[in-house]
């Protein structure tokens, strides 16, 4: 067996890029905790971290360019990188997100408005759980798994359904707070964007395995991207 | 079987059930290849695989070594160049080689063009065949000012554009490349590939290489040769040099474009 120098280096890029996930995870949990419990203190650490998760993501980019221009990697090898690079964009994404959820709780500091904390604490844990899963499918190159997981984006979805329709009704009985309810909207399109954002995650698992970009087909797929 | 990527029959030359064998050994079998016109292809694999071997059944070079012979076909044109009726010298004309190490002949510049072109029969203006082949060849710049001076003067990576203008100046259609850069450092075998994308506009190249990063960046279908269990030369995979190097579809084309052959 040769190429050892680039398989460990590949392995070394690939627990980056689970670190990443696992900063990305804590985010969102901490994120969508602190607006429950109103912790403004909380919200802003989330915030600032956010700079730490941007400054992972560019060095796992420059290794992944490094050990591109250093070794020359083909075919397999570099199928795994070029999706790696896809991932971590998406990460980082999934970051802002968290990022977003931090500046609503700041900006909700004293404001008295009823907050859907059972529906958004079961977006984030399904997401989060999908998330996980994905990125464990993605460094174990298990295409099935990574396949099967899209489907789970279902729950999400009616879920953002119940908030917005939640929170629109509570804007149209008592329009003075319109300004403020719309930010919980962002935060459950945030909350659903993300487990968008896991389907290319495993969209790009399949890819390392075959070679070819499947979409993988979610339900929401047409309306989501009509408004974006 | 490997599948053809081309969907035509207008090769510039196929190999059809050829069997290459040097008195009982059987270098190379089996193997069924088409050439797309004007594209470079490129053959790879590991040592001992036969690529060697079968660029140069292309122009009957291997008639030269004694104890080779070859069964099938090898169709130039519909014709199978191993008839009894096929003038080798006249193969040779059309279906050029240029060889890993430059040889230019210990002659000025200016005679290793028309040397060839003389001996062919060139009528023509041999000054303006002289300057066309050293301007196609990317070399005229660099010699316009001593063509009179000795070939061996000149740079490795010089020597070689010289010997692909020699091959030039005998009007070839296919030029057939065995490792032509393996003596050039990186700058020089830059020189070259450029060279043979602007050949393939109207030529078509068949190049030998165990630089894999050579045939990826300069060639637009690559075939690759490994070596069987009874040692005899395989192709294994045939493909658009894009789809070999990010997506092969047999696992020994994968190991080997992955460096983890053996």
């Amino acid at each position: 067996m040769t190429r050892q120098t680039l398989e460990r280096q590949i392995h070394h890029i690939q627990d980056e890029v689970l670190l990443l996930g696992s900063m990305i995870e804590q985010a969102m949990l901490k994120a969508v905790s602190s607006l429950k419990c109103r912790d403004i203190a909380e919200a802003r650490r989330i915030y600032h971290a956010d700079q730490l998760i941007n400054e992972k993501r560019y060095a796992i980019e420059n290794a992944i360019l490094i050990l591109i221009a250093t070794q020359q990697p083909m075919a397999h090898d570099l199928r795994i990188l070029a999706a790696m690079l896809e991932v971590i964009t998406e990460l980082e994404r999934m970051g802002d997100y968290a990022k977003g959820i931090a500046r609503v709780t700041i900006r909700l500091e004293n404001i008295e408005i009823p907050i859907p904390t059972q529906e958004f604490d079961r977006m984030a844990e399904l997401s989060v759980s999908m998330l996980h899963r994905a990125l464990s499918a993605f460094v174990t190159e298990n295409p099935n798994l990574a396949a099967a997981i899209p489907a789970e984006d279902d729950e999400v979805d009616e879920l953002y359904n119940r908030v917005y329709l939640n929170v629109v009704n509570a804007m149209i009985a008592n329009p003075q707070i319109i300004d403020h309810a719309n930010l919980l909207l962002w935060v459950a399109h945030n909350l659903e964007r993300m487990a968008d954002r896991v389907t290319n995650i495993c969209e790009r698992t399949v890819f390392i395995a075959t070679g070819e970009v499947l979409e993988i087909d979610q339900s929401d797929d047409e309306t989501e991207q009509d408004v974006e | 079987m490997t599948e053809t990527p081309f969907p035509n029959n207008a090769y510039a030359i196929e190999l059809r059930n050829v069997d290459i064998f040097y008195g009982n050994f059987r270098a190379v079998k089996d193997i069924n290849l088409q050439i797309e016109p004007r594209k470079i292809t490129a053959i790879i694999g590991p040592s001992g695989c036969g690529k060697s071997t079968v660029i140069r059944c292309f122009n009957r070079m291997n008639d030269l070594v004694p104890s080779a012979h070859l069964n099938g076909e090898i169709l130039f044109h519909g014709k199978n160049i191993y008839d009894p009726d096929v003038d080798p010298v006249q193969v040779r004309r059309l279906i050029g080689m240029v060889f890993q190490k430059p040889n230019p002949f210990p002659k000025s510049i200016y005679e290793n063009i028309a040397w060839g072109a003389r001996v062919n029969g060139y009528r023509g203006n041999m000054d303006d065949l002289v300057e066309q082949s050293l301007r196609q060849a990317a070399l005229w710049d660099e010699v316009k000012d001593t063509l009179k001076k000795s070939a061996l003067a000149l740079s490795g990576g010089q020597q070689q554009r010289l010997c692909i203008a020699r091959t030039l100046a005998v009007r070839p259609e296919i030029i057939l490349m065995d490792e032509p850069c393996s003596a050039l450092d990186p700058i020089a075998t830059l020189k070259i590939e450029d060279l043979m994308r602007e050949l393939s506009t109207q030529y078509t190249i068949i190049i030998v290489t165990h630089n894999m990063q050579q045939a990826a960046r300069a060639s637009d279908f690559t075939a690759f040769f490994t070596m069987d269990t009874d040692r005899a030369g395989i192709m294994v995979e045939y493909g658009p040099t894009s789809q070999i190097f990010t997506r092969p579809k047999d696992k020994r084309t994968e190991d080997y474009i992955t460096g983890r052959f053996g």
